[in-house]
């Protein structure tokens, strides 16, 4: 699956939803259902700061594609995480360097992106482009 | 639950503009006061007023529009003179807030009285605003700081501190209320033991101005600092209130236009006091509408506003103590009307996201305070803080809120 079409699976999966509840509880479970990562992984090289909560980033490669774990400790923003992993994750480097992130502002989640969340979801997109920049040039 | 009977908390809810709509499908719950309150209509006219009618450049100018501005300006510096109960105008600097306030003193009297070797003492419960400034002054001059405990309850150890004073310190600097706790702290007792060793106190009044009487010349502060926003005025103005032959002894804080008696190129020579520390064109329509933001909290009387909040901080403590594993941070004897909040297996962030949701505004995250979160060992809490438009059944909004959250995260 390409990642748009996994973007576009989401978007699809959030029509379901008519309220606010919904869609949170879907996210919450998600989050929930998210790995994480081992306490010994949630280190500061690791750690993307936020003003509101904290989340952890691992980038390693597989073959030609690049791999992600994460975790947070609020849980929404760990069913957010859940689903960027589920979109960026087990791609090539220059496909996720070159990828429009359309999905969150389609499920009307844009907001968690922005600024004033300072939570930390926003640097984490960030962070993974910049592994899969880091990672195209050293091929 | 009794209602206020002194105030008509309908009718001052609709000189609050915006408080009147929805948020996500549900009407606005605004409980995030202590970062900063809604203004008036009266307080929005006065500034479309000002820029309507009367905006020119104020003290240099003849013509009309100059006098009036000047005439507005200086008259909000009598009524803040008024408001706090100072001695005189020239004590009362206009500042862009209370972080401006807290660095005028670090930058001028911090690095003219205080030398290495000395002591500051602040407090447990600070803001990163009267923190950092005194941490860099520390640094710069080899001046050692020293931190007053906070107990469980969230007051300070006033025991510890009659300890650390001795005559090293120069300065103690202090909120009079906890952004993050609300606790009322006993800054009287605090400024009498200081000036016992001859230490200056500045009072941090950002949260306490809009709930307590001030009078600077009855707490014998030596320096008061608090923001215009915080009590129903506009953003960007504040207040720095210093006795006066401190001031005086005090070097200039910036250099500039107003704050100079005659430049050359070999010597200047500086204003008096106050202009001496108001270099540039000032924030004058937001100085004239403090005026009007201090004469709405008078037409109500500060004492009745005060009751409205100490009711309904009384009814939310009882509500929110209510709902099992949530437990409140700051259970000081006298509080403000603040109230922060932990809950069980779930982060602040969540809960501040789930309530927004519900149409309920509050404060998630540390407040500034980080060492205080560490302190109690915490990463941060959810805030609800009233104001004189909030009810009781917004209350009920919060509490329903919340068994929302936990029914949807738990």
């Amino acid at each position: 699956m390409t990642i748009n079409e996994s973007q576009d699976e989401i978007i699809e999966e959030f029509e379901l939803f008519d309220d606010w509840a919904d869609k949170y509880e879907y996210i919450i479970d998600l989050g929930k259902k998210l790995k994480g990562l081992p306490e010994e992984q949630k280190t500061e090289d690791n750690i993307i700061k936020g003003c509101q909560s904290r989340v952890w980033l691992n980038a390693r490669k597989e073959d030609e594609s690049l791999v992600f774990e994460a975790d947070s400790e609020a849980i929404i923003v760990k069913g957010l995480v859940n689903m960027l992993i589920r979109v960026l994750s087990g791609h090539t480097p220059q496909e996720i360097a070159k990828a429009d992130l359309y999905f969150m502002e389609k499920i009307g989640m844009s907001q968690h992106l922005a600024q004033t969340r300072s939570n930390g979801l926003a640097s984490m997109v960030k962070q993974m482009k910049n592994y899969a920049i880091a990672y195209s040039l050293k091929n | 639950m009794q209602l206020t009977e002194t105030l008509d908390i309908q009718a001052i809810r609709a000189d609050f503009p915006i408080l009147n709509q929805e948020i996500n499908g549900r009407k606005l719950v605004y409980f995030d006061n202590a970062a900063t309150t809604q203004k008036p209509t009266s307080v929005i006219e006065t500034i479309t007023h000002y820029y309507n009618f009367d905006n020119a450049n104020i003290h240099r100018g003849i013509h009309t529009l100059a006098e009036r501005a000047t005439r507005d300006f200086e008259a909000s510096r009598e009524a803040i003179r008024d408001f706090l109960g100072a001695s005189s105008i020239e004590e009362i600097i206009f500042t862009s807030g209370t972080t401006q306030g807290i660095n005028l003193v670090a930058s001028t009297f911090g690095r003219k009285f205080i030398k290495e070797g000395d002591e500051i003492i602040i407090s447990g419960m600070e803001h990163h605003s009267n923190i950092v400034p005194w941490q860099m002054l520390c640094e710069e001059n080899g001046i050692k700081l020293k931190v007053i405990p906070v107990t469980d309850l969230g007051e300070l150890d006033m025991e510890a501190y009659a300890n650390m004073l001795s005559e090293k310190v120069k300065l103690v600097s202090v909120n009079h209320v906890s952004n993050s706790l609300g606790t009322i702290n006993p800054v009287k007792e605090i400024i009498d033991l200081a000036h016992s060793f001859g230490a200056k106190v500045l009072i941090d009044g950002a949260q306490a101005t809009s709930h307590l009487n001030i009078d600077v010349q009855a707490l014998d502060a030596d320096f008061y600092v608090f923001s215009a926003h915080k009590l129903y005025g506009p953003t960007g103005i504040g207040v720095l209130y210093g006795k006066k032959d401190i001031l005086n002894a005090m070097p200039p804080y910036m250099g500039g236009g107003e704050m100079i008696k005659d430049v050359t190129f070999e010597k200047t020579t500086y204003n008096e006091l106050p202009y001496k520390f108001e270099a540039g064109t000032p924030n004058i329509a937001d100085v004239v509408a403090l005026k009007t933001a201090l004469e709405y909290i008078a037409f109500h009387g500060k004492e009745n506003i005060a009751a409205h909040e100490d009711m309904l901080l009384q009814y939310a403590t009882e509500q929110l103590s209510e709902i099992e594993g949530l437990k409140i941070i700051g259970q000081a004897k006298e509080k403000i009307s603040v109230v922060s909040f932990v809950m069980d297996g779930i982060h602040h962030q969540d809960i501040g996201v789930l309530l927004d949701n519900q149409g309920v505004a509050v404060r998630t995250g540390h407040h500034c305070t980080q060492p205080l979160m560490q302190r109690f060992n915490i990463l941060g809490t959810s805030r609800a803080s009233f104001a004189v438009y909030n009810t009781v059944e917004e209350i009920d909004r919060l509490v329903a809120g919340l068994h929302k959250v936990k029914k949807m995260l738990l």
